[in-house]
């Protein structure tokens, strides 16, 4: 039988650069001291940082456990999202309503979150997601401005002053009140995040959902039910995004609609796409990038984000696929 | 060789306005091969894929072992049994041979079967199991169709349907492939063959239909339509000349 050689690729610098990493990361000694350095130094950061660099990461592990909740759903089953803030909002609002109309305990409203999550996800998901192409896009699109739009004008939520005086949530007798709780609180929440995202990614789901990613008729053709596994990955995602958001509430104990403004949906995009679709690393990599370079950079003032915007479209030229991205399986059709 | 196992009854399939099947009939038989000939747009692979529901028909009825599975779902078809192996093979090339494989016996969930069968589909294909940690995009154009249809059988399908296995490969691989498809149907599995190499199909096969914009223009046992001139005429070389 012939035999077809792989053909001879051709990297550019930056390519080589990150091919390199690639490698060093094959190494498990490498990659497991790398990992307890960092866990080590960031369990310590806190007693050796001013308050607002505490701040800043907490900000950051809030946004690695959003972003790899819609990277569940962008990255891994490819469909294209662009009112996420909106079940982030759901979250937050069913634990502030919860906690500060009705005085409930901070951990009792997470499961009620969760379900009112599933609920929006089905709602959005089960009409939506049988069709093909960019409908998702646009009706997510649609629903993000919805819920904010709702919770502007309804009275349950505070209309557009929002809610105030959420409870802050006890844990084993501490109230949680202090930057650096909550700083703990976010990085054990993004550990928890980056665990569940890789068993879901080695998963029989998680596999299903990258075959109809990379070809939905082969994957249809094999066997697997193309509208269920897709909801799946959409009520997952959800979930995530609402969890986040209850958590969300309680450290800011007040939220108001402009928290979920449609920006906010496409800056968590754009960290799961710079940092690379479906890589969970990538992904965490582009939350951090997202959240810290306008705060590294503030000494430049208003040019940062132009700055920002410039580096993001260099990104986009010469590495389209992400800085980490995922092993894509594309299939052999024509 | 009697019982009828998959039958079309007046289907019509259609892209938007465009209607490309108008109507077809015919009927496979347990343990056949049958083959559906014609040349390029005359609606061979719309026909395997309204059975298989990746195009729902329109109008008309599919029937499988007497059981209308017009409107089910793709998934809810393989599950009982027929398997389609697209166009263009559709293999992922950069899952290595052994996860594709696992691919097609995806709804399987005992592992000691799904490793029973990986074997069994080496056994058919031993290069595929010389190959087996490769990736699929660096096996050749043969080995690729080869584990598409290792794919396909790790599902143990009642009806294999194979659309143009033999496309863009050298002749001496069109009869290796022939020569499998063969061997899988001993087996006990029908197979249903898409194919424009007229010639190497109706060898093959048992019937066959040819199709012509969308309807069926012709039908009878290969041995005879092998010596119907004007098929050899029409649907030898096709290939040189697409539409």
């Amino acid at each position: 039988m012939e035999q077809i050689k792989p053909k001879k690729i051709t990297l550019n610098p930056f390519e080589k650069v990150v091919e390199k990493l690639y490698e060093l990361f094959d190494n498990n000694v490498l990659r497991y001291s790398v990992l307890i350095t960092m866990t080590a130094f960031l369990v310590y950061l806190p007693r050796a940082s001013s308050l607002f660099t505490q701040e800043i990461m907490t900000n950051m592990f809030f946004y690695v456990v959003v972003c790899l909740g819609l990277n569940i759903i962008v990255g891994f089953a490819g469909l294209l999202h662009l009112g996420y803030a909106a079940f982030f909002a759901v979250g937050a609002y069913v634990t502030g309503i919860m906690s500060a109309t009705y005085g409930i305990n901070f951990w009792l409203t997470l499961p009620f979150s969760i379900v009112a999550a599933i609920i929006a996800g089905l709602a959005i998901g089960a009409p939506t997601l049988r069709l093909r192409g960019d409908y998702l896009a646009i009706v997510t699109l649609g629903f993000g401005e919805i819920i904010r739009i709702t919770v502007r004008n309804v009275g349950i939520t505070g209309g557009a002053v929002g809610l105030i005086g959420i409870e802050r949530p006890v844990f084993f007798g501490i109230v949680l009140n202090q930057i650096s709780h909550f700083y703990y609180m976010f990085f054990i929440l993004s550990i928890i995040a980056i665990f569940v995202s890789y068993r879901l990614y080695d998963s029989r789901l998680g596999r299903a959902w990258q075959y109809i990613r990379e070809d939905e008729d082969a994957a249809a053709a094999m066997g697997i039910n193309v509208v269920t596994t897709r909801l799946s990955a959409f009520i997952i995602g959800s979930c995530f995004g609402a969890l986040a958001g209850s958590f969300f509430a309680v450290k800011m104990t007040a939220i108001s609609p402009d928290s979920f403004m449609f920006i906010h949906s496409i800056m968590i995009l754009l960290a799961v796409v710079l940092g690379g679709m479906g890589k969970i690393p990538g992904v965490v990599l582009g939350a951090i990038i997202v959240t810290i370079f306008p705060e590294i950079s503030r000494d430049i003032g208003q040019y940062r984000l132009i700055i920002f915007a410039v580096i993001l479209l260099v990104l986009m030229i010469y590495r389209p696929q992400g800085l980490w991205p995922d092993r894509q399986f594309q299939s052999t059709k024509k | 060789m009697s019982e009828v196992i998959l039958e079309l009854r007046d289907v019509e399939t259609r892209y938007g306005q465009i209607y490309a099947l108008r109507g077809i009939n015919f009927q496979v038989k347990k343990g056949e091969i049958v083959t559906l000939l014609g040349a390029n747009g005359a609606g061979k692979s719309t026909t395997l894929k309204t059975i298989s529901s990746l195009v729902p028909a329109s109008a008309g009825q599919v029937l499988f072992m007497g059981r209308d599975i017009t409107y089910d779902q793709p998934h809810s078809i393989v599950e009982m049994g027929v398997i389609h192996v697209p166009e263009g093979r559709m293999i992922f090339k950069e899952l290595t041979v052994r996860e594709n494989l696992e691919l097609g016996s995806f709804t399987l969930k005992n592992n000691a079967e799904r490793k029973r069968r990986i074997d069994h589909v080496f056994e058919i294909f031993p290069v595929l199991k010389e190959r087996h940690k490769q990736m699929g995009g660096f096996l050749s154009g043969g080995e690729q169709q080869m584990l598409a249809i290792g794919r396909a059988l790790m599902t143990q399908p009642k009806v294999l349907m194979l659309d143009e296995p033999s496309l863009g490969l050298a002749p001496i691989l069109v009869q290796t492939i022939m020569k499998i498809i063969k061997q899988i149907n001993d087996e006990g599995t029908t197979v249903l063959l898409v194919e424009q190499n007229a010639k190497a199909a109706l060898k093959l096969a048992n019937r066959g239909y040819v199709l012509e914009t969308g309807e069926i223009v012709m039908d009878g046992n290969a041995a005879v339509l092998i010596k119907d001139e004007s098929i050899v005429k029409a649907y030898l070389g096709e290939e040189k000349h697409p539409d």
